[in-house]
């Protein structure tokens, strides 16, 4: 007889589990109460026990690999029983915790947040949790397309009543209700690119404890480097290009900025990978120029505008807005003097770049006019430290202000 | 609207109904001379004549019997018992010959028989005098169920039920006989099957028949009052066929339901309301159905036991509360 090990739910609020390590390996002979392997579990290290006798026919998650509750983990089975079907359906179920390019997904599944106004019933399959809600309940969430997963059930044992639903649909109306003096309005619903951008983003700002730090950077020599290279080749070099290729040189030197935030663990890249906040018709997107840090000014220039246009003309590969492990937004062109980006999960950091402005400052003992540029780097405090950020930056202004750094 | 009891509306029914057809007669313990125990047929006997108004022996089975063979020829027997209570000496007769034999003689037979009588509890009558069994009957395949409720729908129901062509059990109530209530004068009949709204609410739909339909709208009343609820009363009428879409029209207005009836708890008529509804109108159900009932137990004959176990507005209440997530 076949008998499924799935991953147990091992303690009160545990979603998934990591194998710390098999105490049987394949082709042990089990019996019911055997413990098979420690799992990991969101508070302790627990054991899992075997459910059925048999042999330890075959282990589908392996030491060190995590998997969400109730995915199979192993089969049990006679010596010589057929256990491909098992095997074979458990294709499908997510895990994380490998090396490689695998684990490389753009957007971990960790960070998969509800969006306010999805239908329950596709979201309950995918969190595999289940919702205790009244039939009406349920029907009205459908019908008036609430997540059940947002509404707060008051009946017994949380379950989610009518009256749930129907607060939850009035605090949505009263949150999508226009202002009372609005003369008239206009419902656009959202673009697929919206609603990523909208998950995204919500995605950021609230799990991730954000903090800024911002530094004004002398560009006058900059803007002289600039000119000299402009004067003499034909790419024309902007001055994105150049904040682009510093921030991906600054990155090799402080690889505690070039990271991605993975929940158990902090990835932190050999590569520099670039992401360029563009504006699109629609919102905007983030191509990547990869190993900015490699590349000369002139193929960041290139890259740069080719990608850009293909951006705006949708039509941007998924390769190219994806794996970037920093990333930049400009307003400068807009007059934007200083502001703060939200960063792009799961990376460490991102530097919101404003407008290059001739100011008044003290320079050489007097008052002197100067191109000045203001910049703001978010950071992901879970990775980086207010320090750790501050040198990052140190290193950005001088090689900003001794662009000479850059062919070092 | 003349004012009347509800053993008057029977009397009515029964008197119109033996004018209209001369092949319906009435027969039973006490029905003639003495006009009837709870005196539902009196003045018939000088009306009909001994032909049609039939003293009986103190023997269930035997006239039960009797009426079922004089309906299998033609007739339109009534036959009442003195409670039904009493009818289980005569179930036999009910269930193995009424209800069986138009089935048995591939339809060549209908037996066109009301048996009819007070069912459930009076009060201090025992454990063997005080019970309602009405799911026994509405069990069966081949008989009708009628339990009304007021003085119109006991006489618009019996009328029904004597001109029905299936035998039909037609359970009455002692303490309902007294009953007053509003009946037209002239002909009126109310279709056997059909559930009726006897107060309109939006809040929770509460299920009742019989003597419980005084329970519910008394219930429903102090819901109203004290507790801002407003009950839609649904009286079955008719256990079987039951009313389903008329049940189930009120489920999808309150989204809550609760069922009272006067029998026992397990495999009750509202254990039948509560199948019907999960199933016919699940998506509208917004809490599990709860049921009052009878107390679990052989009727106490002491006083205070007996009111105990006896279905009340106060237990009603308390379903009523506790569907509507307000405990």
């Amino acid at each position: 007889m076949i008998t499924k090990v799935v991953m147990e739910a091992l303690s009160p609020t545990m979603e998934e589990g990591r194998i710390a390590q098999w105490l049987k390996k394949e082709g042990d002979a089990v019996k019911t109460g055997d413990v098979l392997a420690e799992v990991e579990t969101d508070k302790a290290i627990m054991e899992l026990p075997a459910r059925g006798n048999g042999v330890l026919r075959k282990i589908l998650v392996g030491d060190g690999q995590t998997t969400a509750v109730g995915n199979l983990v192993a089969v049990i089975a006679a010596a010589e029983e057929d256990i491909s079907g098992v095997v074979g359906q458990s294709g499908q179920q997510g895990q994380s915790g490998q090396q490689g390019p695998a684990a490389r997904a753009p957007t971990p599944p960790a960070l998969t947040a509800p969006s306010a106004l999805t239908a329950a019933v596709g979201r309950e399959a995918e969190a595999g949790g289940r919702i205790k809600a009244s039939p009406l309940a349920r029907r009205m969430a459908g019908e008036k397309g609430v997540d059940l997963h947002r509404v707060e059930g008051t009946g017994p044992s949380g379950r989610i009543i009518k009256r749930d639903v129907d607060t939850a649909l009035t605090a949505l109306t009263a949150l999508t209700a226009p202002p009372p003096e609005a003369e008239g309005w206009e419902d656009v619903a959202l673009s697929q690119v919206r609603k990523a951008i909208a998950r995204r983003l919500t995605q950021s700002l609230a799990p991730i404890p954000h903090f800024y730090l911002t530094a004004e950077i002398d560009m006058e020599r900059a803007a002289e480097a600039r000119d000299a290279l402009n004067a003499a080749g034909d790419t024309k070099i902007s001055f994105n290009d150049i904040v682009v290729k510093v921030v991906a040189m600054a990155l090799r030197q402080h690889r505690a900025c070039n990271a991605w935030w993975q929940g158990d663990a902090v990835r932190y890249f050999h590569d520099v990978h670039i992401g360029i906040a563009v504006a699109i018709d629609e919102g905007l997107i983030t191509p990547v120029i990869h190993h900015a840090d490699r590349k000369s000014l002139r193929a960041i220039a290139t890259a740069t505008r080719e990608l850009a246009e293909r951006a705006r003309a949708r039509k941007l590969a998924p390769e190219e807005y994806t794996g970037s492990t920093f990333s930049i937004s400009n307003l400068g062109m807009f007059g934007i003097d200083e502001f703060t980006a939200v960063i792009n999960p799961p990376e460490a950091g991102i530097l919101a770049v404003g407008a290059i402005t001739p100011t008044p400052v003290a320079h050489g003992g007097a008052v002197a006019v100067r191109r000045r540029m203001r910049v703001t780097m978010s950071c992901d405090h879970r990775i980086i430290d207010g320090a750790t950020g501050a040198q990052f930056l140190q290193t950005v202004r001088r090689m900003l202000e001794q662009p000479l750094a850059i062919v070092w | 609207m003349p004012t009347i009891t509800y053993r008057d509306a029977l009397n009515q029914a029964l008197r119109e109904e033996m004018q209209r057809d001369p092949t319906v007669f009435l027969m039973g313990e006490e029905v003639g001379v003495y006009q009837g125990a709870y005196k539902v047929s009196r003045g018939l006997l000088e009306e009909f004549g001994p032909q049609r108004i039939v003293d009986t022996p103190i023997a269930e089975l035997g006239f039960a019997g009797v009426g079922v063979g004089a309906a299998m020829v033609g007739m339109r027997p009534i036959i009442e018992f003195m409670t039904w209570n009493f009818a289980l000496l005569a179930i036999d007769q009910v269930i193995n010959s009424a209800a069986k034999i138009l089935y048995m003689s591939g339809g060549q037979v209908p037996v066109p028989i009301v048996f009819r009588g007070p069912g459930g509890a009076a009060l201090q009558l025992g454990a063997q005098h005080s019970q309602a069994f009405d799911s026994w009957f509405a069990h069966v395949p081949g008989l009708k169920v009628v339990a009304p409720a007021t003085p119109y729908d006991a006489k618009g129901l019996l009328k029904s039920a004597i001109r029905d062509d299936n035998p039909v059990v037609f359970l009455e109530g002692e303490m309902l006989y007294n009953l007053k209530g509003e009946v037209p004068e002239g002909e009126y009949t109310i279709p056997l099957g059909t559930a009726d709204v006897k107060r309109a609410g939006t809040d929770v739909t509460v299920v009742c028949h019989s003597k419980t339909v005084a329970v519910a709208l008394k219930a429903a009343d102090q819901l109203a009052r004290d507790h801002g609820i407003e009950a839609d009363v649904v009286d079955l009428r008719s256990l079987r066929p039951l009313d389903v879409p008329t049940l189930r029209e009120s489920l999808h207005r309150t989204n809550r339901c609760v069922v009272v009836e006067e029998g026992w708890p397990f495999c009750g008529i509202g254990a039948q309301v509560v199948d019907e509804l999960q199933r016919e109108a699940f998506d509208d159900l917004d809490a599990p159905i709860l049921r009052v009932t009878q107390a679990d137990v052989p009727m106490p004959y002491n006083k205070h036991l007996e009111r105990a176990a006896k279905p009340t507005p106060e237990q009603v209440i308390a379903a009523v509360r506790r569907v509507a997530y307000l405990d």
